[in-house]
């Protein structure tokens, strides 16, 4: 009898794992994922308000939420993250060769990486924009002031090659020393090497709380470039592209219809706007497509919070850089950040 | 069959047919990692092959030396990152063995204070990593000298300070041509007549005046046509202007800073092969040398040394092609180097990580395998000819 019941539940359970596999493309970075019991994430080396480790070794940050997010729609519990820390150099042949899951790094979307480093981007998290910070005695007050300056600068970043161009295009004559690594480069400025050290603006505010005396530096206000960023996979397995990309839509669309942290519970049980009740699983059915729970966006926002939430605690004014939402912002409030719908 | 055994017990056919069983393997090893390798990234999307190399590169180079601008090509980055390496490199292996022989002679000194301070020297830096004197000179470097309004000023020509030591620039080279060929006819001049006053006076006994031939071939008509040339040249003499200098050349402190960190690390294990070169020469040869009526520094010139290099040689090769390899830490100051440049700036912009570090890799093996030969050549040359 006992093994009739567990005969039958496992012709059951394979009928049904069937029907599902013919549903869904297959997605190796998910199976090993769920598989593996964590998702791996590669971050930036360390640079408050983006990816950061405190003296506990817990991470913080806007870069770091996505990655909790995505481990909370995955498997219902953001701490089940891994951070692998990348530097300039790392970080594409580390996610290339299948190292990390996906790419959450300050990272800016090009062309060129698009198109022939084997990456897809999956959205934009941030709109940064090229700045310099420099010393408030230099008297500085534009990019343009720099002429004759030496500027620090992370090599083979898209910041390099940014600076080199915009002052060539503007006859000024500024020398640039490529450093490895963005702390090497800021260790330079500061040790007095450097006129300017350039980065993006939110990079800038991150990195200017690790120099010795931050109140003596300021930083240009007008960006040179623009310079979105977002999580990014590799080519290949789309299925899992897809939970990827729609993650980040999921938290933008969460702070356009009203969803936080706090109200997520009545939201989920008592909303009437279908569009909330599709993204929160209440209806549509919408994780299974992905191969996810249904609950895959009420985790995320449960646990880590939607986008407008994660920007004011680790870059906007409930943090140490105080930016302002500024491109950041909600399409309906003027800024840039725009969603397709759930629908 | 029994031509065939005996074909194939013959030890230099057999000695062939393993020669060329190992070629045909590590032949096929290596087709077959490329062609794993190049199809697979065709799958992951990743663009391979050398066509990179010509794209516009757009990376400024605060160091170069070949006409490089970020308007040519990765390839001329290449070139640059390698000029660099070279230059650090062949500075670096000149002043290290000249001040590693200092301190390893100061090291078998009579006198106890130079050879304690020598050999304290020496356990210092072979007891501490390099990367340790690569940022301690770095910072220090930078440290030491003064921003650029308070820049040390060299007669008014150069200019000292932490952005580097910039240096006026000749405005074209034609006197410096012209100078260059007068010194050229006088060393030429001088060399002839050496050798012909040493053949007279092998045949004659007959002195010659060779030494005021060379004070004046050597000394004086070349550094009358260098004051000429620099005197009759238009120089691009560096100006302050906002931030910095403009104008002349700058020696960057990341030069200065890698270069004494090579140096002086490598004096260091220099220093003990010339202390085990010299002891390793039998006292009786010192006793004999001052029998025969030497000084001190004759027997040192004379007959020590000579036997020393010898055993000297060989490991001294070992530090040269480590100076080589240790240029690379150059990286970590931004020191344009090939590693810096190509294998960080154009890697990242491309992202060809195979190609890149094979050309790198390949950078590293000629010059290596060069400065190999080199030093074989001269061992042969200073080697024991035995009858």
């Amino acid at each position: 009898m006992t093994i009739r019941i567990i005969g039958t539940a496992a012709i059951l359970a394979a009928g049904i794992s069937f029907a599902q596999a013919q549903q869904l493309a297959p997605s190796p970075t998910l199976d090993a994922v769920k598989a593996r019991g964590n998702l791996e994430c590669g971050v930036h080396l360390g640079l408050p308000g983006f990816s950061f480790a405190n003296d506990k070794g817990e991470w913080s940050g806007i870069d770091v939420d996505y990655c909790r997010a995505l481990a909370a729609a995955i498997f219902g519990d953001a701490k089940k993250v891994k951070y692998t820390p990348t530097s300039v150099q790392q970080r594409w042949p580390i996610l290339q060769s299948g190292q990390v899951d996906v790419l959450s790094r300050n990272s800016t979307i090009t062309f060129s990486r698009n198109a022939t480093l084997g990456l897809n981007f999956q959205g934009i998290n941030f709109y940064e924009g090229q700045t310099f910070i420099v010393r408030k005695s230099a008297n500085v007050k534009d990019a343009a002031g720099l002429d004759g300056a030496s500027v620090c600068v992370a090599a083979g970043s898209t910041e390099e090659k940014n600076a080199a161009d915009w002052f060539r295009e503007r006859n000024l004559k500024v020398t640039i020393t490529n450093f490895q690594k963005n702390d090497d480069a800021i260790a330079a400025y500061d040790a007095g090497r450097c006129d300017a050290y350039t980065a993006g603006v939110g990079a800038l505010a991150g990195q200017r709380i690790k120099l010795k005396a931050p109140d003596e530096h300021a930083i240009l206000t007008k960006p040179i470039s623009n310079d979105p960023q977002g999580p990014v996979t590799r080519w290949g397995d789309e299925r899992w592209q897809l939970i990827v990309r729609w993650v980040l839509n999921g938290t933008i669309a969460a702070e356009a219809l009203g969803v936080t942290s706090q109200n997520v519970d009545e939201m989920k049980a008592n909303s009437k706007n279908s569009e909330v009740r599709r993204l929160l699983g209440a209806e549509g059915g919408f994780g299974e497509m992905m191969g996810l729970p249904n609950d895959w966006m009420y985790n995320a926002i449960k646990q880590v919070g939607n986008y407008g939430e994660s920007y004011e605690r680790t870059v906007g004014m409930g943090s140490p850089l105080k930016l302002e939402r500024g491109q950041n912002q909600l399409w309906i409030k003027g800024g840039l950040l725009f969603t397709p719908p759930f629908q | 069959m029994t031509s065939f055994l005996s074909f194939i017990n013959d030890k230099r056919v057999r000695d062939w047919i393993y020669q060329i069983a190992a070629v045909v393997f590590l032949v096929g090893l290596t087709v077959f990692f490329v062609r794993n390798a190049s199809e697979n990234m065709v799958k992951a999307g990743i663009a391979s092959g050398f066509g990179f190399l010509w794209r516009t590169s757009g990376i400024e180079v605060p160091f170069v030396l070949t006409g490089y601008t970020q308007s040519d090509n990765i390839l001329a980055l290449f070139w640059v990152g390698v000029a660099n390496t070279m230059l650090v490199t062949v500075i670096a292996i000149v002043l290290a063995t000249l001040l590693g022989f200092a301190i390893g002679i100061a090291r078998l000194s009579s006198h106890w204070l130079i050879s304690a301070i020598a050999g304290a020297y020496v356990e210092f830096v072979r007891n501490i990593p390099l990367l340790f004197f690569v940022l301690f000179w770095y910072f220090g470097v930078i440290a030491a000298l003064p921003a650029p309004r308070q820049s040390i000023s060299v007669f008014g020509v150069a200019f000292l300070n932490n952005r580097g030591l910039t240096i006026p620039l000749p405005d074209g080279m034609e006197n410096f041509r012209i100078a260059g060929l007068v010194i050229l006819a006088c060393v030429l001049g001088y060399s002839a007549f050496s050798i012909w006053a040493r053949r007279r006076q092998a045949r004659t006994g007959q002195h010659a005046p060779t030494l005021w031939a060379g004070l004046v071939l050597l000394l004086a008509v070349p550094l009358l046509a260098l004051t000429w040339a620099v005197l009759a040249t238009r120089w691009d003499i560096p100006a302050l202007r906002g931030f910095n200098y403009r104008g002349g050349f700058a020696v960057i402190p990341e030069f200065v800073a890698l270069l004494a960190a090579l140096v002086t690390y490598t004096a260091g294990f220099i220093a003990e092969i010339v202390r085990g070169g010299i002891q390793s020469v039998s006292h009786g040869q010192t006793e004999a040398g001052s029998a025969l009526g030497l000084r001190p520094g004759q027997v040192l010139r004379l007959v020590t040394i000579p036997q020393a290099l010898r055993v000297m040689t060989p490991p001294l090769t070992n530090q040269y092609l480590n100076v080589l390899k240790n240029s690379s830490f150059g990286a970590a100051i931004a020191y344009p180097d090939v590693v810096s440049l190509f294998m960080g700036s154009a890697l990242n912009n491309t992202g060809q990580a195979i190609e890149i570090i094979a050309m790198t890799l390949a950078v590293y093996l000629v010059i290596g395998l060069a400065v190999s030969a080199l030093m074989n050549w001269y061992n042969a040359r200073i080697a024991l000819v035995t009858r």
